[in-house]
């Protein structure tokens, strides 16, 4: 019984298993960068572009914070797992995009196992199934060397 | 010209959790604060209510749901809201209306009822366009995961502990045991806090603010009628309920991700240290003016970030200032001498006037067992989400 990987939204990510990124947009007026992707206003006051493009984000960076959820969060976050199992949220600074950008971290690291400014990279992670999909997220874990 | 207006009297229903209609609440505070100014209901002129969002259409209407339960008696009114700042914009309409001539006394009143356990988003569906659903689904990034990145951030960075963390809100709740209107009366121990179940790491349950009902509500009127009624109003010299400027460099809730630096210069002032500022500019005074504060401990550890915020200290000395007992109740600038929120729990609209209630009893000098000692002005912060920076300056 083989579920379908789906994203758990579109075009927020490359759902390449191999090479996941995030997906911005770039305002082509003035160059700003936008995740989640901006597609109708660019948000810096002096630019009045209405046209963007997407962009592919750094998959690596440096972590800000993190944290983690003891407690199952409220609906509509849905668990992977019955019963709940805690879990971490990192932080991770962008140093081209000079952006910090928050994901999910991968089952099996835990606050004990991060520390601020430890490398960390993309990779993509279920965040929850139904009977017919795996719906899947970016995540981040500490990156390899 | 002036910008003052007075403080002719305040009131609040006491925060708890018993889920009865917010209208209840409003009703119980406007006419608490109607009786310490001495007006009637009938001599009000301008209503300014906070709405509140998880009551339905009766909330998003707030200032008309309660004058329809006071009787309406054809005041104008106007209802809004901006998530924590809701109370620091109602006070903001109201003082414009009095500063302009329009009328000459004005009622603010917010009240909340609220639902167990984390804020969820409101209304029903999926709501692929709102930040604030996203977030639950794709991360489950509530509050607590918020106020616990900025928490790891200090340690991080300044050195903070958790044992820091854990005297805030020791510190608050030895007030509260004064305040009757708080939810939770209770002197804690620094062991009965780090005792406490971890909900977002490093920041336990009693470090993180409950969700409560209550009402909190103020009569302002102009310099002219306060002068006919008292000879001593306390006034409001400063509102500020600013935006910040893009791009901000923080990931604030309910975002993903912070602005991007890379294409425009970062504000010389980052948003939240903006927020008082305008206050401060509007009332002629400084920081250091600032006999106590009543800002927003939505975690124990936000009040140190705020401490910050509003120029008591430098960025990174909030934790020596604790430590040293400045911030205590007996020490140099008191914060949160109401018992903060840590003793309250929030109620969203109703919380930054209740801020500005204690402010008045401080410097009218009514704030039994937990008085500051010659208090002569104060300042109060927090921000709303989306945005929404709240700030107002008190003075004798």
């Amino acid at each position: 019984m083989n579920k379908t990987r789906t994203p758990a939204i579109e075009g927020w990510f490359r759902a390449d298993e191999a090479k996941p990124s995030l997906l911005g947009t770039r305002c082509t007026g003035c160059g700003s960068v936008f995740f989640p992707r901006e597609e109708t206003f660019c948000r810096n006051p002096a630019c009045t572009g209405t046209k963007f493009e997407e962009v592919e984000l750094s998959t690596r960076g440096r972590l800000w914070s993190y944290t983690n959820n003891c407690y199952a969060p409220p609906a509509p976050y849905v668990s992977p797992k019955e019963p709940f199992e805690p879990y971490a949220i990192a932080a991770v600074e962008l140093e081209r995009e000079k952006m910090i950008v928050l994901g999910q971290v991968v089952p099996g690291i835990g606050v004990d196992q991060l520390e601020v400014g430890m490398p960390m990279e993309l990779v993509l992670g279920t965040l929850y199934e139904d009977e017919k999909n795996e719906y899947v997220v970016w995540k981040w874990k500490p990156a390899n060397g | 010209m002036t910008r003052e207006v007075a403080v002719l009297g305040v009131g609040m229903h006491p925060w708890g959790k018993w889920g009865r209609n917010f209208v209840e609440y409003g009703v119980a505070a406007a006419r608490a604060a109607m009786a310490d100014a001495g007006v009637e209901w009938k001599d009000i002129q301008f209503v300014a209510g906070g709405e509140n969002i998880r009551n339905g259409y009766p909330g998003f209407v707030a200032g008309a749901s309660i004058m329809q339960a006071l009787g309406f008696q054809g005041a104008q009114v106007a209802s809004t809201y901006g998530a924590c700042a809701t109370g620091s914009q109602a006070i903001s309409m109201a003082r414009a209306q009095i500063l302009a001539g329009i009328c000459d006394v004005a009622l603010v009143v917010g009240a909340d009822t609220t639902p167990k356990g984390f804020f969820a988003p409101t209304g029903g569906g999926e709501r692929t366009q709102d930040p604030d659903w996203l977030r639950f689904r794709l991360l489950g990034a509530t509050n607590p995961v918020y106020f616990g990145l900025y928490a790891r951030r200090r340690m991080d960075l300044y050195g903070d502990s958790e044992r820091d963390f854990a005297q805030v809100k020791v510190k608050n709740s030895r007030c509260a045991v004064h305040n009757e209107n708080a939810r939770y009366r209770k002197a804690y121990t620094l062991e009965e806090v780090l005792a406490s179940q971890m909900v977002s790491d490093p920041l336990r349950l009693l470090q993180i603010c409950a969700t409560s009902d209550g009402g909190a509500a103020l009569v302002l009127c102009s310099a002219e009628y306060a002068r006919r009624r008292t000879t001593k109003p306390v006034k409001i010299a400063g509102v500020s309920t600013v935006t910040p400027r893009y791009p901000q460099t923080s990931v604030e809730m309910p975002n993903f991700a912070s602005d991007s630096a890379a294409a425009v210069r970062v504000p010389d002032v980052a948003f939240k240290d903006s927020i008082a500022k305008l206050a401060y500019e509007q009332a002629g005074l400084g920081p250091e003016d600032m006999s106590c504060a009543e800002v927003y401990d939505l975690s124990s550890a936000l009040e140190l970030d705020w401490i910050e915020h509003v120029g008591l200290c430098k960025q990174g000395e909030a934790a020596k200032l604790l430590r040293e007992g400045v911030t205590a109740l007996g020490g140099a600038q008191p914060v949160n001498p109401s018992g903060g929120l840590g003793a309250f729990g929030e109620a969203i609209p109703a919380q930054a006037i209740a801020q500005v209630c204690e402010l008045t009893w401080q410097i009218r000098g009514q704030a039994k067992g937990r008085q500051v000692e010659g208090a002569r002005a104060g300042v109060t912060a927090n921000l709303g989400l989306f945005g929404h920076g709240s700030s107002v300056v008190v003075k004798a």
